[in-house]
């Protein structure tokens, strides 16, 4: 019996006895509950990661088949639960990191009234992160992604009583909505070409897919791809999705459920590769993503957003490694991402946790390494592991996302994607500078969270300073060798600088970023409030996301809105009730009119009798 | 001689013309009934007459069954006119107007 079943099981079966009974649990007693059944679940992972470490590489896989789901025809899905590296290293990323956000949102979430229902939703989260990379069909991918989607929606409106929260939640269920609907549509056309939607079968016979064929699924799975992992052009929501608990995002807005869409894209690389050019569009929307989201990171003053916009970035470099197929380097990427990330989110929610009120405005931090001195140092460790400074995790991870691209023969796209990486130094820089150093802008006394937080910050920390040993080198490091079974062996260098020149420029990259922001902001030779107030006009459109939403707003909901209320309140109210209620109103009208001759005098009933009656007769006596 | 046929319909028409009249101007509930009961005998004597005149007994057999039905329609009718000058005190058939809008 394989213990692959108990990884979903044990969070979701948490998520099920918390909604029925959690308000009976005292204390924090609900959240110790929902923590211990992740980091169980985390333990099996590592369990199933020992078996199949033990097998041969290309005996690595099992699918266990739980029961079957749907069965129609000659249409038939099963519940089956894949174990592969690339299943593990997921299951392993969310179990692990999610256990330990939760264990933090245990203090962080204390005094809230709803504390069971959080930690409900957020097993139930987990619950459906793990089916989601544990599935071996594309239906039950899909079950876990709506169901992803479904508790990102109730997390980020989990204080819907704050109206920001409650709209930033429909707002997120809606735009990825639209990518998850080309995702299904996809599925229906895999199902339409290849007869299965098993993993197995759908990527043994990509190969054979005409090319217009696997174009059209590999761009509609990546469309759901863009949705969950907020590329462009649908990123509108995640930025939003900050009005959640600081927890969830961390765990769902930057950790896990946003790198689902990476995860597809690997998981269907067959699929990609038969296509001439969807790869290619992968590694353009995320360049292009990576690129603006770090020039709006560059203008964002809340330090959540921030971060949204870091994880928007980030993402797009994964998407961009794997159109480079350097799958293994962004799984590499995902999970080393998913490491500081956390840290980072963890470490917003500690300054705000110190803060008066809540505090995300960097306008009103500066000096914080002085009152919280372990925020401030996971901070910025987890910070210059994003931007790519070594040893540290995010240098190995960063560094071959970009230089895959040259290796594959591409310039033009390694220069952009160095451009991104100078952002991601930049922004990180500014970010960590204003937060944590420079002069004391805030008040009250900020402190360091208790110590359940403190400690997951600092394991958050030491694994964004330690994860690069995962993959020390893009060809042969533990990660891709592990992960060889599922996306093949790395190709060799097609052209270009070695591999070691491309580190170099990379790492100089990085430090002039980060030089960049300390000079601007710490070196004390600048005024950069002045600066602020002199491009007041490009740190606005840079704070807006160059307008994007604003242009939704203008173009897709304001017209929609527009058109719904004509339908409401004109062709509903007006047309439709109006003509029903109109007919109604008539036969009244004529009702009223009619029953005066109901009069309930008798006699006056028998004369209009006897007139009727002698009118008859008359009718008679003149006809014959 | 025979008496001519004209006479016996004439003194029916007569007679109908009474009760009509009876059961429009009259306010009483129990004259109005008796008005009907002249009606109906009307009717009976003309069905009579027919009956003679075409030599059958069709009209005979007719105003047996005219008369039994007046019978149970007066014991209805009366019952109902009973009842209402319990409830009400008064048989007039102005004041019984109730069923109005």
């Amino acid at each position: 019996m394989r213990l692959t079943f108990l990884i979903p099981f044990l969070p979701l079966a948490g998520a099920a006895f918390l909604l029925l009974a959690g308000r009976r649990l005292r204390g924090s007693a609900a959240g110790w509950l929902a923590a211990s059944l992740v980091g169980l679940g985390f333990v099996v992972s590592l369990v199933i990661l020992g078996r199949l470490l033990g097998q041969p590489a290309n005996h690595r896989l099992y699918v266990a088949h739980l029961f079957d789901w749907v069965q129609v025809g000659s249409f038939r899905v099963g519940v089956d639960l894949r174990d592969d590296p690339l299943a593990i290293v997921m299951a392993l990323t969310v179990t692990g990191v999610g256990a330990l956000i939760h264990v933090y949102a245990i203090a962080y979430m204390r005094d809230d009234p709803r504390f069971s229902r959080f930690f409900a939703y957020m097993n139930l989260f987990v619950f459906f992160m793990l089916m989601l990379v544990l599935a071996n069909n594309f239906l039950l991918l899909y079950l876990g992604w709506e169901g992803v989607g479904l508790c990102s929606y109730l997390l980020i409106g989990f204080w819907f009583d704050r109206p920001a929260a409650a709209n930033a939640a429909k707002k997120a269920f809606i735009t990825t909505r639209i990518g998850d609907s080309a995702f299904l549509i996809g599925i229906v056309f895999i199902w339409l070409r290849v007869g299965s939607l098993d993993f197995g079968r759908v990527f043994g016979a990509a190969h054979g897919l005409p090319n217009g064929t696997a174009t059209v699924i590999a761009l509609l799975l990546f469309a759901g791809a863009i949705g969950k992992s907020a590329q462009i052009p649908l990123h509108v929501w995640l930025p939003d999705a900050m009005e959640g608990p600081t927890p969830v995002s961390a765990l769902i807005h930057a950790a896990t459920m946003v790198t689902a869409g990476v995860y597809l894209v690997v998981r269907a690389h067959p699929i990609f590769e038969a296509s001439s050019s969807a790869l290619t569009v992968v590694a353009v929307v995320g360049i292009v993503t990576a690129i603006y989201a770090g020039l709006s990171a560059i203008g964002q003053d809340d330090i959540k957003r921030m971060l949204a916009y870091s994880t928007m970035s980030q993402l797009g470099f994964m998407f961009f490694g794997a159109g480079m197929r350097a799958y293994g380097a962004a799984i590499f990427l995902l999970v080393t991402h998913a490491f500081f990330k956390a840290c980072l989110f963890l470490g917003a929610g500690s300054v705000m946790h110190g803060l008066p009120d809540d505090e995300t405005d960097l306008m009103k931090m500066g000096g914080l390494a002085r009152p919280m001195p372990v925020t401030a140092l996971t901070w910025a460790v987890s910070a210059a592991a994003m931007a790519g400074i070594p040893p540290l995790s995010g240098f190995f991870s960063k560094d071959q996302v970009i230089s895959s691209a040259s290796l594959a023969g591409r310039p033009g796209f390694w220069v952009a994607a160095l451009a991104g990486a100078f952002l991601t130094a930049v922004y990180m820089g500014r970010g960590t500078f204003l937060a944590f150093f420079g002069r004391p802008r805030y008040d009250g006394h900020p402190h360091d969270p208790p110590a359940p937080m403190r400690i997951v910050l600092l394991a958050l920390g030491a694994l964004a300073v330690i994860g690069g040993i995962l993959g020390l080198s893009a060809s042969n490091g533990l990660l891709v060798r592990f992960l060889r079974r599922v996306i093949g062996a790395v190709g060799e260098r097609v052209a270009g600088p070695s591999e070691a020149v491309l580190t170099l420029i990379s790492v100089v990259v990085a430090l002039l970023g980060v030089g960049l922001a300390a000079f601007v902001y710490v070196s004390g030779r600048f005024d950069w409030q002045a600066l602020r107030a002199r491009f007041a006009r490009a740190r606005q459109t840079l704070s807006h996301g160059f307008y994007v939403n604003d242009v939704y707003g203008g173009a897709i909901v304001a017209p929609a809105k527009a058109g719904s209320a004509f339908l409401a309140y004109v062709v509903d109210d007006r047309l439709i009730d109006g003509s029903v209620n109109g007919i109604g109103g008539a036969f009244r009208q004529l009702a009223r009119a009619g029953r005066l001759a109901q009069s309930g005098l008798v006699r006056r009933y028998a004369l209009a009798f006897a007139a009727g009656a002698v009118g008859i007769l008359i009718f008679v006596a003149v006809r014959s | 001689m025979r008496t001519p046929i004209s006479f016996f319909l004439l003194l029916s028409g007569m007679l109908f013309t009474v009760g009509t009249v009876g059961v429009l101007i009259r306010k009483n509930a129990l004259i109005i009934f008796m008005s009907i009961e002249l009606q109906l005998n009307a009717v009976n004597l003309a069905l009579v007459t027919f009956s003679r005149q075409n030599g059958n007994l069709t009209g005979q057999v007719l105003t047996f069954f005219s008369m039994v039905v007046a019978a149970a329609e007066v014991v209805v009718g009366l019952a109902i006119i009973v009842s209402l000058y319990r409830k009400r005190r008064s048989i007039d058939v102005d004041d019984a107007r109730m069923l109005r809008w």
